[in-house]
């Protein structure tokens, strides 16, 4: 929403189709789109332009603000490590754990609902009973305690972050399984005699990738956040790695004696979750355009 | 409605005996007892401490045993704060968080339902811009940012609000909660004016707002009298479960001010190994997830006459 | 029709619920009247996390050390310098060979609710201390006591205990072994009295404000859990008239920086710590009111002597130990005053010379020389270099030590150190396993003021040497040192112990740890001390 054009979604359709479209929705779509590339591209190429690596101590600046002369641009923190590939690193970190546990979380999510949709009867309702009952759960309590107490990997923060929520995901594509499997296309499949998965993984689920792009653009900034919540507790990454929400949680310590620890991975990790979601609604909201578009069309 | 509720209330059963015996096995799982620390603990008085909480029997025994006590409204001792039951715990601890979390969903939906109809008055307007950009950085920047930021500009720079939510002095009185309310409520109403607008925005576009348009009613009277509560469905589907998150309070909110929560259970008590405590909140949250949800039916039926009837 | 009945009723269900939730507490009522009383002196204390039990048989952390040291009080207690003077007890006599304690008390002491304070009290009190079925987590305050560690062990009924009431007001105390420190251990928390007919009345409960009737200088009033505890001036306490604070309010405050703000907020008279990363912007900006003071702890990393690459590799384990730049790490990384820790007992430390590593004397540049050959000798060099996992436990003072630490190994060594952040008892489980640990952080409190506290720690047969220490003619030192009732001698045993040790390096000492507090002008009677004791009834407010 906010800066994306909203006329769009009062119904009209959208000029055109395919990726030109969407980013022709407004200048705001265009204006983010161009700052998650520019962060990007600063993510993974930025930390080769400083001559310092992410774990070097420097003794002589500890904890010193921002300086062109000692190279360290952002700054260092409390044990004299440069910031500004810190922020960068941390920024890898950060996008690769909304990337990944939002495709676990889809993983999960999209062949849970597919199969409790496409199964029907009493597997559907004895699954869609199970997620009921899921939704009860605490699941950010169950992270943590997952976070606590089996270390602290990579894979297995993805997992446990992903395994957050898959629920909705799962719904949604239930419904949408329900109302395709019916089409004609699947029933011709299912006459041919075409196994029952290779149904499901060829016809129904490639037909709602516009829902599951929708819902995944929305899940990533989730996902950091989760994962700057999990820093926050100290159940972060491991040293000398780090992630925004790891900078983040040391820097709103020192907001008052050292603010470039905080501004820096701040700005970056506030402004990426903007575009994000900035994004995200734009996609979903091309996504009804050009849905209502069809049905008007048919 | 009678059927809806005893329906809920049975499934309730099961849901939490899943909930509890996840719990007791992952809690279970974890390496490190309770007891264990960095000063000396002779072996032997590890022992008196595991035997004196019933921790030496077998699991399968522990689990049945805890499962027992649930049943007859005991749930157990807390192993750190062990002058305490968790029953006492959690009486003492909601009371805190469900004002504070009540407050928090009260101010964030109403500001983020006055907010999400403003913008959806004039989408693309100036207004919508504004709001929706508040709302969108309400859920971009994390709650541990927000709170001591408020703290250091209201509390400390400017001096018009306690930092503390709560003592004696300032025992959750009204000045204490404003800084843990707003912080608590801003992602909230982030996520309650987004809802509200886009399904505001739905509704407008809709056939029998057409038609009202065409009699040519005031705009005001279409927006409040038609278009609001079938744009509150989603924003009703999104309260519930939210609300029983909030209400059991936040981690982070309460460890900043200094609030008496339960939130802190849910962190503290895993890291604590405090066995019951733990199932106890998780138990206490489930139960409220239920409540919650049931709650929503109920209100789904107050705004939409379709859902009554069926 | 009935739909609208129920709904109806949900609806006026939820508004009661509402306007019950809104409602003010009782407890700002009392708190609200408290604030009308003109004259009440209230100190309020910021004191770190949650106290998780007031009953001194329960509590195990200094958060409710703190307060049971205002609420009860032992045989003996605490001046405002940390320095052991009569409490219950006004006087006590020790046999010559220093087995044999008599303890006369105080004739006026009573419990809060005015029952007489009598030797029965202590000698119940310690016996339900020791017994297993109490499953008291520092039953073994007691074990100088004669057979104390065999009724904690169960195998002795917890009535053959070595205390004895021989008159109401005399309480006889036998020893294993002439133990000088037995006067400090008294003032510990675990070893004051409890009330005995409260606990039969109320068991477990007992601790909670309701039940509580102690005999210190504080009676608890409130206990807002996660928030606060308030206790209010005890009338019946013997020392009552020369207490000038009324009512003490116990803050939790788990979280340093925010502590910071209610400090500066005025809603602290002092506080529990100080956020670290602030050091500096505290000292430029409330430096009058920063107090640091030595505290009788001591940060070290241990290394598990049980397997490779430590085991047997004396070499190695200094080469670790000298290539640490201690005055860089407590100038530049931890920055509030710490020593840097060339020996295990820290300095100030009760008749006791602190020792240190031979080396300590060393100029910088040769020290790492030297460390460098010893690191070659042991078989490492920059081609084949140490790899190794140091753990420790999530927080962030931990982390930045590991950091400094680690670049110091690799820089002057080369030395790769993997950081291993782990869960804090999941990282106690792993060092006591002594199977994945290589290197971890810790730190030893001594919980009395006598080197003892300290070189028992890495006696062979105690029950938590985490690095697996063992040497024979270390154990003979101590065993010697415990039982010499001259006290020149014990020391000279105990500091020939530490250098022992210390040519052994089981374990690097990094720095001795400090305690920080801030505290306003206006809290008078205020003093620094090593055992960072502060009792309520010291200060004052002006």
């Amino acid at each position: 929403m906010s800066a994306a054009g909203n006329s769009v979604a009062v119904g009209a359709t959208p000029a055109g189709s395919g990726w030109r479209a969407f980013f022709n929705q407004s200048r705001g779509v265009r204006v983010c789109s161009c700052l998650l590339l520019a962060i990007a591209v600063l993510v993974v190429f930025g930390p080769l332009l400083s001559p310092y690596a992410i774990d070097q101590v420097d003794w002589q600046h500890i904890a010193e603000g921002p300086s062109w002369s000692s190279g360290h641009w952002f700054g260092t923190d409390n044990n004299g490590r440069d910031l500004y590939v810190r922020t960068l690193r941390g920024g890898q970190i950060s996008l690769l754990v909304g990337i990944c546990a939002t495709a676990i979380s889809l993983l999960i999510g999209v062949s849970y609902g597919a199969i409790a949709g496409y199964a029907g009867g009493r597997i559907d309702q004895v699954m869609m009973r199970m997620v009921d009952v899921l939704y009860a759960m605490p699941f950010m309590f169950f992270v943590i305690l997952l976070m606590v107490l089996f270390g602290r990997n990579l894979l297995l923060m993805f997992i446990a972050i992903g395994a957050i929520n898959w629920l909705d995901m799962a719904r949604i594509v239930r419904g949408q399984t329900l109302s395709l499997k019916h089409r004609e296309f699947v029933d011709a499949a299912r006459a041919l005699g075409v196994p029952a998965a290779d149904i499901i993984r060829r016809h129904i689920v490639p037909n709602m990738m516009n829902v599951v792009v929708v819902y995944a653009s929305l899940a990533v900034p989730q996902m950091i956040l989760v994962e700057s919540f999990l820093s926050f507790l100290g159940l972060g990454v491991q040293e000398p790695m780090t992630s925004w929400g790891q900078l983040v949680s040391l820097g709103a310590r020192e907001m008052e004696s050292a603010p470039w620890m905080l501004l820096f991975p701040a700005s970056f990790l506030a402004v990426t979750l903007y575009c994000l979601n900035v994004l995200g609604d734009a996609l979903r909201r091309y996504n009804d355009a050009l849905a209502g578009s069809l049905r008007g069309a048919a | 409605m009678l059927r809806l509720i005893r329906h809920r209330l049975l499934v309730a059963v099961p849901t939490l005996l899943v909930l509890v015996v996840l719990a007791f096995v992952l809690m279970r799982l974890a390496p490190g007892s309770p007891f264990s620390s960095e000063r000396n603990l002779p072996p032997s008085v590890e022992e008196n401490l595991n035997a004196r909480y019933g921790l030496d029997d077998s699991l399968g025994e522990q689990l049945l045993r805890y499962l027992g006590n649930l049943a007859r409204g005991d749930f157990g001792p807390s192993l750190y704060y062990s002058d305490h039951d968790v029953a006492d715990l959690i009486r003492e601890g909601f009371p805190t968080s469900l004002r504070l979390g009540l407050a928090a969903m009260i101010l964030a939906l109403g500001a983020g339902v006055t907010a999400g109809i403003a913008a959806a008055r004039r989408p693309g307007g100036m207004l919508d811009h504004l709001l929706m950009g508040v709302a969108i950085a309400g859920i971009s920047v994390p709650n541990f940012v927000v709170a001591p930021l408020l703290i250091l500009v209201f509390a400390v720079w400017l001096g018009w609000l306690p930092a503390s939510g709560a003592g004696p002095d300032a025992s959750l009185t009204a000045a204490g909660m404003v800084l843990p309310v707003v912080a608590l409520a801003l992602p909230q109403f982030a996520y309650v004016a987004r809802l509200t607008r886009a399904s505001m925005l739905e509704v407008l576009d809709s056939s029998y707002i057409l038609a009202a348009r065409a009699k040519g009613l005031p705009e005001r009277t279409i927006l409040l009298r038609h278009g609001l509560r079938p744009a509150l469905l989603p924003v009703v589907s999104y309260l519930g479960p939210a609300t029983a998150a909030v209400i059991t309070g936040s981690v982070v909110i309460e460890e900043i001010f200094g609030l008496p929560g339960l939130g802190r259970y849910f962190v503290q008590a895993a890291l604590n190994r405090d066995y019951f405590l733990v199932l106890g909140v998780v138990v206490f949250y489930g139960l409220l997830v239920v409540i919650a949800n049931l709650l929503v039916d109920l209100c789904y039926g107050l705004l939409d006459p379709r859902v009554q009837r069926q | 029709m009935r739909q609208k009945i129920v709904l109806a009723v949900i609806a006026a269900a939820a508004a009661l619920i509402l306007w019950r939730v809104f409602q003010p507490q009782q407890g700002e009522d009392v708190a609200a009247e408290a604030d009308a009383g003109p004259t009440i002196a209230v100190l309020r204390r910021g004191n770190g996390s949650e106290p998780e039990a007031l009953n001194p048989h329960n509590a195990r952390t200094d958060s409710a050390f703190n307060i049971v040291r205002d609420l009860f009080e032992g045989l003996t207690s605490h001046d405002p310098d940390g320095k052991v003077v009569p409490g219950v007890a006004e006087s006590w006599q020790v046999s010559d060979d220093g087995l044999v304690y008599t303890f006369t008390l105080r004739q006026d002491a009573r419990w809060s609710n005015g029952d007489p304070l009598t030797a029965a009290d202590f000698v119940y009190s310690f016996r339900r201390l020791a017994d297993p079925a109490t499953g008291a987590y520092y039953a073994a305050s007691l074990s100088p006591v004669v057979n104390a560690g065999a009724i904690i062990a169960g195998s002795l009924p917890p009535e053959e205990l070595g205390v004895e009431a021989t008159g109401p007001h005399t309480l006889v105390m036998r020893l294993r072994s002439p133990t000088p420190y037995i006067l400090d251990l008294c003032t510990h928390p675990s070893m004051a009295p409890v009330h005995r007919p409260s606990i039969e009345e109320h068991g477990d409960a007992y601790g909670r404000p309701e039940n509580l009737v102690s005999n210190g200088a504080f009676v608890v009033s409130e206990w807002v859990v996660g928030s606060y505890v308030a206790a209010e001036r005890n009338t019946e306490y013997w020392g009552n008239s020369a207490n000038a604070i009324d009512k003490v309010i116990f803050y939790n405050t788990v979280d340093t920086s925010a502590e910071l703000q209610r400090y500066r907020a005025d809603e602290l008279d002092f506080t529990g710590s100080i956020p670290l990363p602030q050091f500096n912007w505290i000292k430029q900006n409330l430096g009058k009111e920063l107090h640091i003071s030595p505290y009788l702890t001591t940060y070290y990393y241990g290394l598990n002597l049980t397997r490779p690459p430590f085991a047997g590799n004396a070499k190695l384990r200094q080469a670790l130990a000298m290539a640490v730049d201690r005055e860089l790490l407590t100038e530049r990384i931890t920055g509030t005053g710490e020593l840097p820790a060339y020996g295990w007992v820290p300095p100030g430390t009760n008749y006791y010379t602190p020792q240190s590593f031979s080396w300590a004397n060393l100029a910088p540049q040769e020290r790492i020389a030297e460390a460098q050959r010893l690191y070659a000798e042991a078989g490492y060099s920059r081609e084949r270099p140490l790899r190794v996992e140091l753990r420790y436990n999530t927080a962030d003072l931990h982390r930045r030590v590991a950091v400094a630490v680690g670049e110091m190994w690799k820089e002057h060594l080369g030395v790769e150190l993997t950081l291993v952040n782990e869960e804090f008892r999941v990282m106690i489980q792993n060092i006591r396993e002594k199977q994945v640990t290589e290197i971890f952080r810790s730190s030893w409190v001594g919980d009395y003021n006598d080197a003892f506290t300290f070189s028992q720690f890495l006696h062979t047969d105690f029950g938590l040497n985490l690095v697996g220490y063992a040497n024979p003619k270390y154990d003979a030192l101590l065993e010697q040192a415990a039982a010499e009732t001259d006290l020149r001698r014990r020391r000279a045993l105990l500091e020939e112990a530490e250098r022992l040790m210390l040519a052994d390096t089981p374990l690097i000492p990094l720095y001795f740890h400090v305690s920080r507090h801030l505290v306003k002008p206006h809290v008078r009677g205020w003093r620094d001390n090593i055992m960072n004791t502060h009792y309520s009834k010291h200060l004052s407010l002006q």
